[in-house]
């Protein structure tokens, strides 16, 4: 784990592992000092921003050099299941390289609980990790110009959704009707770094 | 209704204010008004909280109809500004009646001019702003003839006379900071210093550079960046070796590596950073060596 520069009022920590990252923006959630302006979690980091002249950057520092990252603060993470309907068009292949059937796809994938880690890519797209080590599988080799909105996708150590229509190149395995992001709603995102989730098949 | 009718929207005309901070971790950009000195001048010239939206003019063109007696002011770089065909000049306030059509030129220099009438635009807010994001396509789509932009109440106007315009440079220096895999690049404060040339693929989200491309260590040629947080003035360096500054509408993660960020006081001018535009980064060396 590193501090690193990230110009005038910002600083960058590298973090050792995805574990890690979820405990450091797990625990300055929780303390929240103020003069924060954006704490953005990443795979394997964790950004803080400061109101300039506020001491965030300092306090943040202090809070995460004393804290415990093995063992991320207990809290109550806010838990979401999704209903899911297991139609993806890469459903096949995802089972073939996983050398299982389209059935036992769907197990692995409903049965794992997942903790979103980081959001980017659009609004309100969470990646979430936890995903069972048979559905670990790269990204398709020529992306998609248009995934349909709510399109549930994994790629590598993460699981997903499309929260609207977009390109995407995540291998799909089903769709939900749950809106992931409304800007007109509050909260306006689905999911949130830290909130626990589960998928339900909806057949 | 006090409103602001859109005859003819130019190039891209979008409604902005100061933008949408603070929700990154979702996933949503900042986004707001690129030149935030000019929209906040513009507002203050109507008797406008700084805060209330306005329109971002990109390259002129724009024309708008009063349907009431309003007050408006156009800043920016400087920029021809007509009423019924009638020169007004830019950088003051200008009282409109009903009726009357207010015209924006192509500006002399620099990309933006930002609008601002007086109750502000009262278009509805998305994430408590009426910025349109570009990249995420949050808040009031660009302005499209036809469309009728809504007037919050006006305030009696601050009084303010003469201001001058900006000219927008042809060469910029940029100071910056070091990023956070700045160690991944060769001698990269010496090669951010080289001249760089503002490319027409610019946009909101981003201005990208041509020019010498920046060289990784040999360490880290082949490495791959998980996904990490962005900022706005965040330099970010592709494969190809050429730098992406990102401007508000930036996505908020990324998996490139960040080599340098731009200091804050910078952005407005990268705002107006035309396309042929030189420019070079400038960093005190010791900075380099922390």
């Amino acid at each position: 784990m590193r501090w690193r520069a990230y110009g005038e009022h910002a600083a960058l920590l590298d973090c050792d592992s995805l574990a890690q990252t979820i405990a450091a923006h797990a625990t300055v959630s929780a303390a929240r000092p103020s003069g924060i302006a954006e704490l953005v979690p990443g795979a394997r980091s964790l950004l803080v921003a400061e109101t300039p002249g506020s001491g965030a950057l300092a306090a943040v520092r202090d809070l995460l050099s004393g804290a415990d990252l093995e063992h991320p603060p207990d809290g109550e993470p806010r838990e979401i299941t999704l209903d899911v309907t297991y139609d993806g068009e890469d459903l096949e292949l995802v089972a073939q390289d996983a050398g299982v059937s389209i059935e036992d796809v769907v197990r692995l994938h409903t049965d794992a609980v997942y903790t979103v880690a980081f959001t980017g890519f659009a609004p309100g797209f969470g990646y979430l990790t936890g995903l069972p080590e048979p559905l670990r599988q790269p990204r398709l080799s020529s992306p998609r110009t248009r995934v349909p909105p709510g399109s549930v996708g994994i790629a590598g150590e993460f699981t997903g959704v499309y929260p609207r229509v977009s390109p995407g190149g995540w291998r799909l395995i089903g769709h939900t009707r749950t809106v992931l992001f409304d800007p007109r709603a509050d909260p306006p995102a689905l999911l949130a770094p830290g909130d626990r989730v589960r998928f339900r098949s909806a057949g | 209704m006090r409103a602001l009718e859109v005859l003819r929207p130019g190039p891209l005309a979008l409604v902005q204010d100061l933008g949408r901070p603070g929700y990154a971790h979702l996933g949503v950009p900042p986004s707001g008004a690129l030149d935030v000195p000019a929209l906040k001048l513009a507002n203050r010239l109507v008797g406008n909280d700084e805060a209330a939206a306005g329109v971002e003019c990109l390259f002129g063109g724009l024309r708008l109809r009063a349907t009431t007696s309003c007050t408006i002011a156009v800043t920016g770089p400087a920029v021809t500004v007509e009423v019924d065909g009638r020169a007004v000049g830019s950088h003051s306030p200008v009282w409109l009646a009903a009726g009357q059509v207010v015209a924006i030129g192509a500006p002399a220099t620099g990309l933006r001019c930002y609008l601002a009438v007086s109750g502000g635009i009262a278009v509805d807010a998305e994430l408590g702003s009426r910025s349109r994001d570009v990249l995420s396509e949050i808040g009031p789509a660009p302005l499209k003839t036809g469309d009728v932009l809504p007037l919050g109440t006006p305030s009696l106007p601050g009084g303010a006379d003469v201001v001058l315009p900006t000219a927008a440079p042809a060469e910029l220096v940029v100071p910056v900071e070091p990023g956070p895999r700045a160690h991944w690049f060769e001698d990269l404060a010496t090669g951010l210093a080289k001249t760089w040339t503002v490319t027409s693929e610019s946009n909101r989200v981003g201005l990208r550079l041509d020019g010498a491309a920046l060289v990784r260590r040999d360490e880290y040629a082949e490495k791959e960046l998980p996904s990490e947080g962005l900022l706005t003035g965040a330099v970010q360096v592709p494969p190809n070796g050429l730098p992406v500054v990102f401007l508000a509408d930036h996505p908020t993660t990324g998996g490139y590596p960040v080599a340098a960020v731009v200091r804050q006081a910078s952005l407005p001018a990268l705002a107006q950073a035309r396309p042929g535009t030189l420019l070079r980064f400038h960093s005190s060396t010791k900075v380099w060596n922390r």
